[in-house]
């Protein structure tokens, strides 16, 4: 069965981006561009991945990942953050919240399809 | 809104290219009272009979005015008349060549069209400076086919966007604008 | 990457909306307009302008960004907002942030260490901001190159919590197995009774005996997800090269709080959506076809015996209503704030201020006045040369303006409205205005008058326009050529407007633009001279009479005026002017037209008669042939005839005293002077 994926970025060009690589690679790829939009979407479907950029208006990627470990529908699923390479700090406050890996940006195509296998069941 | 008559149609039909030659280049002939004139046929979009003008006022004589082809407004020039052989008195037998000049749609007006021909490069022979009695920039070659001359019209020349008129800083004129 | 080459086109279109976005909240930092959020918006707006940057391989403008993004995360990172000076800073690094992207866009280079010098006080305000050092980037590793197979025993143990983070140990058991050869063997040390395992804790462990020509290295990528949720090692076993173990790496511990970014209320939430420009211009097209189909079905039903289908011409009726308000809806969509193209002028003033030495302001209203998205994007380059002409030959330098009693600093005013159904757009500045004399003497100097021609001070202004008067300009490194004020001339008359000049000596000059409000539609008065038909713009139209004799007269060296209720109106006899034979002579004979364009001064169009109105659809006649004096477009009528629209104020200035008739235009196929 195919799996689920959720994109969020507030960059156009990025969701273009991980959405196409995804599709291609044989996931189906719902996208948003901040955290609240995302987490809207989350109420009424189901997804195997959330992929998620940090810097974000309205609501950030950390945000949503709290948010997302905050509900129990949403507490297994891996979340995958799109870091940059300067943002340790970041990137572990976004581990602390509970996200289950990351990518960093900017991204090999290749490279995102591969761990989105690698955390996807 | 008259309906497009390709007058020639069969003509160019029938015509068919001479001879397939390697790197040939291929030109639609059309005459002109008894001189046959060619025009590549890579511009040509189509050809139509002749339908009434709508005149541009004021315009030089060889502008026969414009025409509603598909609702682009299309200029129509009398090529006869371009080339100082007299103005034309089309009837519904004359024929109008719509051509693509840079990114302009134009039309020519000339008396019928005959025949695809194609001609190798090296047959087209150079437009010699004097001696026609056509402007030798409108015109790009000379093309001998059996017994016919056909003279080959260079687009360009005839419809092309002369060089902007840009006139170089004159040192000796003072610049205009500024305080004295 | 191939593949991401086909979204070049949309980040740079993303560039463009976020660097207007950053400029705009750079106004607001500097007006005091800011809020919390301000901050977090221009770091948001560079931050993605170097991720993009940087899957498309644009080295420099990545570099460049990351010195402007590190500055603005250490301001918002400490809640503070930019100083008057740092905004100014902003503001700078935003304009080499846009010419890197230009750059970039364009395929090009611009000249080495063109950004070096922004950049570097970038960075210097970052660290006297950041107290708490620079973050530094994680060591990678560097591979072994080993390509024939190793034998490696890895121990991989989670820790109880591994679960939290939706980590399945299957999954990279599955990858392992994937490098080379895997035995696999569980641990269940761990493994207490079934009546105390929570379902969500880790217990179980691996061995793994793997035997791979992987480097080791890519092994362990793979427990990077799980490096502290876990005790791993990784040994080599395989002899003789010296073993070497792998032990739980750390990540920095500090974290630092970045403040609430909770959910906030957006101000208006964005209800627009994206559409192609090609989607939009064929509904255009179709809605203009659908006009004239309508104009002929009216045509023909009014050939018909009235009484024959009293229900058709009704239908008819409301037909039109409809498609009046469907193409002012559709003509809408194609309408844009001229902001866009606005925006990019207080940064031109700016430069060019300071490249000539000179103190400018630019004071812009009316930036929501909306015009066609295509009549937009061809305003750039006319409004860049007006503006630098301002600065160049209008504004005086400081000491200048001084010596004349004026301000240091001159202002330039940038306009655009509606007024009587065009768009209208202003350029005026407060320097030296037109030096009548020097303007006069060029152009009999370059031939374009006669000597001793007698010309009014607005003749003389309108000589600035001839091609041949302007001097190629040097090129600007703004629009990358050089143009001349005829080429502005012509710009607009391609787009179906027009460009005049009022100015006054020593107190500045006004550049004012006029353009059609909506390319494609307008509501017309068909007329007819000789075996002529013309369209002239019914909201020109003031009135229309058959005069009689008594109030015609005629006046040495101007023509006919005709007299109307105390006023004398210049007469024009269309059939004189545009050479139609067979026409009405007599105006008593036929119709005046009076008509005005936007506050020059009235005019009597005489014709032959008025045919009806009509809503007609506008076609350039430019694209295929080129201007014509006197006609703004054309258009098809009901019957498939090509009718001709008439330019009012082009006709209102050959309707001046004074002016010879028009010429007529020899040789070319195309005219592309009219003199």
């Amino acid at each position: 069965m195919q799996k689920r994926v959720m994109a969020v970025d507030d960059s156009k060009t990025m969701r273009e981006m991980v959405v196409f690589a995804l599709t291609e690679a044989g996931f189906l790829v719902e996208s948003a561009e901040d955290g609240q939009k995302a987490l809207s979407v989350l109420n009424t479907i189901q997804v195997d991945l959330v992929i998620t950029d940090l810097n974000m208006p309205v609501m950030d990627g950390i945000s949503l990942i709290r948010n997302l470990r905050a509900d129990p529908k949403h507490r297994a699923v891996p979340i995958l953050m799109l870091t940059t390479e300067s943002d340790a700090e970041k990137k572990a406050e976004g581990r602390a919240a509970g996200a289950t890996g990351w990518l960093v940006k900017p991204f090999n195509p290749e490279k995102l399809v591969e761990l989105a296998n690698r955390v996807c069941v | 809104m008259d309906a497009i008559d390709t007058v020639s149609a069969n003509a160019v039909a029938k015509g068919g290219p001479d001879m397939l030659v390697r790197g040939a280049l291929q030109f639609i002939t059309f005459t002109i009272g008894a001189e046959e004139f060619g025009v590549d046929i890579m511009v040509v979009r189509e050809i139509k009979g002749w339908t009434d003008t709508t005149t541009i006022p004021n315009a030089p004589a060889h502008v026969r005015g414009v025409v509603n082809l598909r609702g682009v407004i299309v200029p129509i020039f009398d090529l006869r008349a371009r080339f100082g052989m007299g103005m034309t008195e089309p009837t519904r037998m004359h024929v109008v060549i719509i051509v693509s000049v840079e990114e302009r749609t134009i039309g020519m007006l000339v008396d019928t069209v005959s025949d695809i021909i194609s001609v190798a490069p090296a047959a087209i022979r150079p437009v010699p400076e004097m001696g026609l009695s056509i402007e030798s920039n409108l015109l790009e070659g000379l093309a001998t086919l059996d017994d016919r001359m056909v003279t080959l019209v260079s687009l360009d020349g005839l419809f092309g966007t002369p060089r902007d008129l840009i006139i170089p800083e004159d040192a000796a004129a003072p610049e205009v604008l500024q305080p004295t | 990457m191939a593949s991401t080459d086909q979204f070049k086109n949309t980040y740079f279109e993303e560039c463009g909306e976020l660097i207007e976005a950053l400029y705009a909240h750079l106004g607001d930092f500097a007006e005091g307009r800011s809020d919390s959020d301000t901050m977090h918006a221009v770091f948001r707006a560079v931050h993605s302008i170097k991720g993009g940057g940087g899957a498309f391989g644009f080295e420099r403008l990545v570099q460049y960004a990351h010195a402007f993004e590190t500055l603005l995360d250490i301001l918002r990172s400490q809640g503070l907002a930019p100083s008057a000076e740092t905004t100014a800073l902003f503001v700078v690094s935003t304009d080499i942030l846009a010419d890197l992207v230009d750059a970039a866009r364009g395929d090009r280079d611009l000249p080495a260490g063109f950004e070096d010098e922004t950049a570097a006080l970038l960075e210097k305000t970052a660290a006297l901001f950041d107290r708490r050092g620079r973050n530094l980037p994680e060591p990678k590793e560097a591979g072994e190159p080993i390509a024939q197979e190793r034998d490696y025993d890895i121990v991989f143990m989670p820790h109880p919590d591994l679960f939290k983070r939706a980590n399945e140990p299957l999954l990279i058991l599955r990858e392992l197995k994937r490098l080379g050869e895997a035995r696999i063997e569980a641990d269940l040390g761990s493994l207490p009774d079934l009546s105390e395992i929570e379902p969500e804790q880790a217990y179980v462990g691996w061995h793994i005996a793997l035997r791979t020509s992987v480097p080791l290295a890519v092994i362990d990528e793979i427990f990077d997800f799980v490096r502290d949720e876990c005790e791993l090692s990784i040994v080599d076993r395989s002899p003789p090269i010296a073993a070497h173990e792998e032990t739980v790496a750390q990540l920095p511990a500090a974290t630092i709080a970045v403040g609430s970014e909770g959910a906030k209320s957006e101000a208006s939430p964005s209800r627009s959506i994206r559409v192609d420009v090609e989607k939009v211009d064929r509904v255009v097209n179709l809605v203009g076809e659908l006009v004239i189909n309508q104009a002929m079905l009216t045509q023909l039903s009014g050939s018909l015996p009235p009484d024959l289908c009293p229900g058709l011409v009704n239908g008819l009726e409301t037909l039109s209503q409809h498609l009046r308000e469907l193409q002012e809806s559709v003509m809408a969509m194609r309408a844009q704030p001229v902001k866009s193209v606005f925006s990019r002028m207080p940064r031109l003033v700016r430069e060019l201020a300071g490249q000539l030495g000179k103190e400018a302001r630019l004071v812009v209203t009316g930036e929501a006045t909306e015009i066609d998205k295509t009549v937009i994007e061809q305003l750039a380059d006319p409004l860049t040369h007006l503006l630098r002409n301002a600065l160049d030959h209008g504004i005086e330098t400081p000491e200048e303006r001084e010596a004349a009693g004026k301000s240091r600093q001159g202002t330039i005013h940038l306009s655009a409205g509606h007024r009587s159904g065009r768009i209208v757009i202003e350029i005026s500045d407060d320097g030296r205005g037109i030096n009548r004399a020097k303007v006069l003497a060029k152009a009999e100097a370059r031939g374009l008058i006669a000597p001793c021609a007698s010309l009014s001070d607005e003749e003389i202004d309108g000589l600035i326009f001839l091609p041949g008067f302007s001097t190629a300009e040097n090129v600007s490194s703004i629009s990358g050529r050089g143009v001349g004020m005829d080429v502005v001339k012509r710009n607009m008359q391609a787009l179906g407007g027009r460009i005049t000049v009022d100015s006054q000596f020593g107190a500045g000059s006004r550049f004012i633009l006029s353009l059609p409000l909506t390319l494609a539609v307008l509501d017309g008065m068909v007329v007819a001279v000789g075996a002529e038909t013309y369209i002239v713009p019914l909201t020109q139209i003031r009135e229309s009479l058959r005069p009689v004799e008594g109030d015609i007269h005629p006046v040495i060296g101007q023509g006919d005026l005709l007299a109307i209720r105390g006023e004398y109106v210049p007469l024009l006899y269309l059939h004189r002017h545009f050479g139609v034979a067979d026409a009405v002579t007599d105006p008593c004979r036929g119709t005046v037209v009076i008509v005005e364009s936007e506050g020059e001064g009235r005019i009597g169009l005489a014709v032959d008669e008025l045919l009806g109105q009509q809503q007609v659809v506008v076609k350039s006649l430019e694209t295929n042939y080129g201007p014509v004096e006197g006609i703004s477009g054309a258009t098809i009528l009901g019957n498939g005839r090509v009718a001709l629209i008439l330019d009012i104020g082009g006709l209102r200035k050959a309707a001046a005293p004074g002016r010879p008739a028009p010429a007529v235009l020899a040789g070319a196929g195309a005219p592309t002077s009219l003199q």
